[in-house]
């Protein structure tokens, strides 16, 4: 179990490092797509194994092909694509990450985390995992879930009428 | 492998997000970036979540990666019209209000 | 423990490593056979008895050709390509309950896991289309991309029926329900041949093979691939026919049992279901190459009309009308 959450943490890591540096836009999105795989590990390490499904099947799978399709659609030249900030918000953006972490590090070890290890709880998922995930979203978070649906359907009227050429 | 492990991984993927959005000029990059921090925090969620001891965690996850699912349609569809508009998908010559 | 683990390894690597794709070489022969005598022609018939060692000969050839990496492409995911699709084809298999009780991962989330790799595969093709960096295997790229997310819809919405009606995503369940009760394409057969139509979209086989439309693309995402890569693409193509149609046998025509046939206990029994789960599939094999010789191709925008307009809207009103049933008439 350790040994996978580290293979598989370093390896998310090193995948989205790579992933903001590349020049190459199709080469990020691939980066990043090793990134959620690496992630739908962790949450099987976590035993959700429905979320890693999710995961992979709408991230991976749906999200990122999208992401590839637009990047080869709009087909940009590599000096244009690969133009940085200037080092002013370079600096800010490292001195801001290391007190992030820092400071997440030492909250973490305060409040104890580090001493509760995964699974503290016991078997909380018997056998029809998926089902427990289901009653629960259409049980107790029905109407969150219906408000999800009206947001992916104004996801689709809005990405339809802003990518249309010309309202007539 | 603990909850503060999941948790600190979740965090620097977290930052390298940030960093992304921070020093790239690239919008699909920007993007890309915003999706890794989603992600994180969706992480961070399924293991307190676990902590807890219930299935909250996890259908917080599943919520997030509907509300990704939705930021990025809106934001490629959003990408692809400016390209039409500027021929450009840098984050800092789409300043026509500037002008 | 470690006896559990080796022997799990040594039955992956036999039914992904040696059968599958044994079956993908048969397949090509009988592609060739099939279509010779579709069109009034004999077919390769010189090599072995009926020509079956034909495909033998064909990846001796494969092996022998010079492996040509063209100067403009971009070269490491050129030749990731083939391998990005050639996985997941094989990983899909690893769920589909091939005889009783004998399936590499029996999982609860079978059937979710199918989907999930699957749709891995599109990155292999996108990719190798984009690095290629030839106008017409970008085209096929962007073609496959969307032609696959968009039948991807089709494909799982079409399964929640089978779901609702059986109560569980765990391929084995689902074939133990059919074998009590009847089989799943009576009650659901507009799920039937939703799933079916789509799976052809998403093998990209004729009616649906724009991405490499050979009439208008030259060959597609291959265009640039020769030797043994442009053979893994090959590979993987009939590994996912042979896949889907596992599934379609598996979801919706009773798996590896029959109605009305007690299997008899035993190591008979399991090789009994064995051959029927094959003989079942090698009919759905069949019907690939049936279609492919006999249909024309679509147009683009007709398959991408067929997707969005037609089959999604059927699959919604199929699992509404399937869970009213479910809520109403038939509560389980």
């Amino acid at each position: 179990m350790t040994a996978f959450f580290w293979l598989f943490a370093v390896l998310a890591v090193a995948a989205a490092m790579l992933a903001i540096t590349r020049r190459n836009g199709v080469a990020a999105a691939l980066w990043v797509a090793l990134v959620f795989v690496c992630i739908a590990a962790q949450f099987v390490l976590m035993r959700a194994y429905f979320l890693a499904a999710v995961e992979v099947l709408v991230y991976a799978g749906a999200i990122m092909v999208l992401f590839l399709f637009v990047i080869m659609l709009l087909n940009l030249d590599e000096k244009e694509a690969a133009r940085l900030e200037g080092p002013r918000l370079h600096a800010a953006g490292v001195v801001l990450a290391a007190l992030f972490l820092t400071g997440l590090v030492f909250t973490v070890r305060e409040a104890g985390l580090f001493e509760v290890p995964i699974g503290s709880q016991g078997s909380m998922l018997p056998a029809g995992e998926t089902g427990n995930v289901a009653r629960d979203l259409f049980l107790e978070f029905l109407l969150p879930f219906e408000i999800a649906s009206f947001l992916l359907l104004a996801a689709i009227v809005g990405a339809v009428l802003i990518t249309k050429r010309r309202l007539t | 492998m603990t909850v503060g492990h999941v948790v600190v991984l979740a965090g620097t993927l977290f930052t390298i997000g940030m960093l992304g959005v921070l020093s790239r000029r690239n919008i699909l990059i920007v993007l890309l970036s915003l999706e890794l921090m989603l992600n994180s925090a969706a992480l961070a969620f399924c293991a307190f979540g676990d902590m807890a001891g219930n299935l909250d965690g996890q259908i917080m996850v599943f919520f997030v990666i509907v509300v990704a699912a939705a930021e990025v349609a809106i934001g490629l569809a959003i990408v692809i019209a400016l390209f039409r508009l500027r021929v450009t998908v840098d984050t800092d010559r789409v300043d026509l209000l500037k002008q | 423990m470690i006896w559990d683990v080796l022997g799990k390894l040594l039955h992956a690597f036999l039914v992904v490593g040696l059968v599958l794709p044994l079956m993908a070489a048969l397949m090509v022969w009988a592609e060739r056979r099939v279509s010779a005598f579709m069109q009034d022609r004999l077919g390769p018939n010189r090599v072995g008895p009926a020509g079956l060692l034909q495909p033998i000969a064909d990846v001796l050839k494969f092996i022998f050709k010079e492996d040509v990496i063209p100067g403009h492409v971009n070269r490491v995911m050129y030749v990731l390509a083939p391998l990005m699709v050639f996985v997941p084809a094989l990983i899909v298999f690893s769920v589909v309950p091939y005889a009783r009780g004998m399936a590499i991962a029996p999982l609860n989330i079978g059937i979710l896991l199918v989907f999930a790799v699957s749709s891995l595969g599109v990155y292999g093709i996108t990719i190798g289309g984009w690095a290629s960096n030839s106008k017409y295997s970008l085209y096929g790229g962007v073609r496959a991309s969307a032609q696959m997310i968009s039948y991807e819809l089709a494909l799982s919405l079409s399964v929640i029926p089978i779901f609702l009606v059986t109560g569980s995503m765990n391929l084995e369940s689902v074939v133990a329900w059919q074998a009590q009760n009847v089989w799943l394409l009576l009650p659901l057969f507009p799920a039937f041949i939703i799933f079916l139509v789509s799976s052809y979209a998403e093998t990209n086989r004729l009616p649906f093979d724009c991405p490499e439309a050979e009439t208008e693309l030259v060959a597609g995402y291959h265009t640039e691939y020769s030797s043994m890569k442009f053979a893994i693409f090959f590979m993987a193509e009939y590994i996912n026919m042979i896949t889907f149609s596992a599934l379609v046998v598996t979801l919706f025509f009773g798996g590896y049992t029959l109605p009305f046939l007690e299997l008899p206990a035993g190591l008979w029994g399991t090789v009994l279901s064995g051959c029927i789960f094959a003989a079942k599939v090698s009919f759905f094999l069949f019907l690939f190459l049936w279609v492919r010789w006999t249909l024309p191709r679509f147009r683009y925008d007709q398959l991408m009309d067929l997707g969005w307009k037609v089959m999604l809207p059927a699959c919604l009103v199929l699992i509404v009308c399937t869970a009213g049933v479910r809520a109403f008439i038939w509560p389980g």
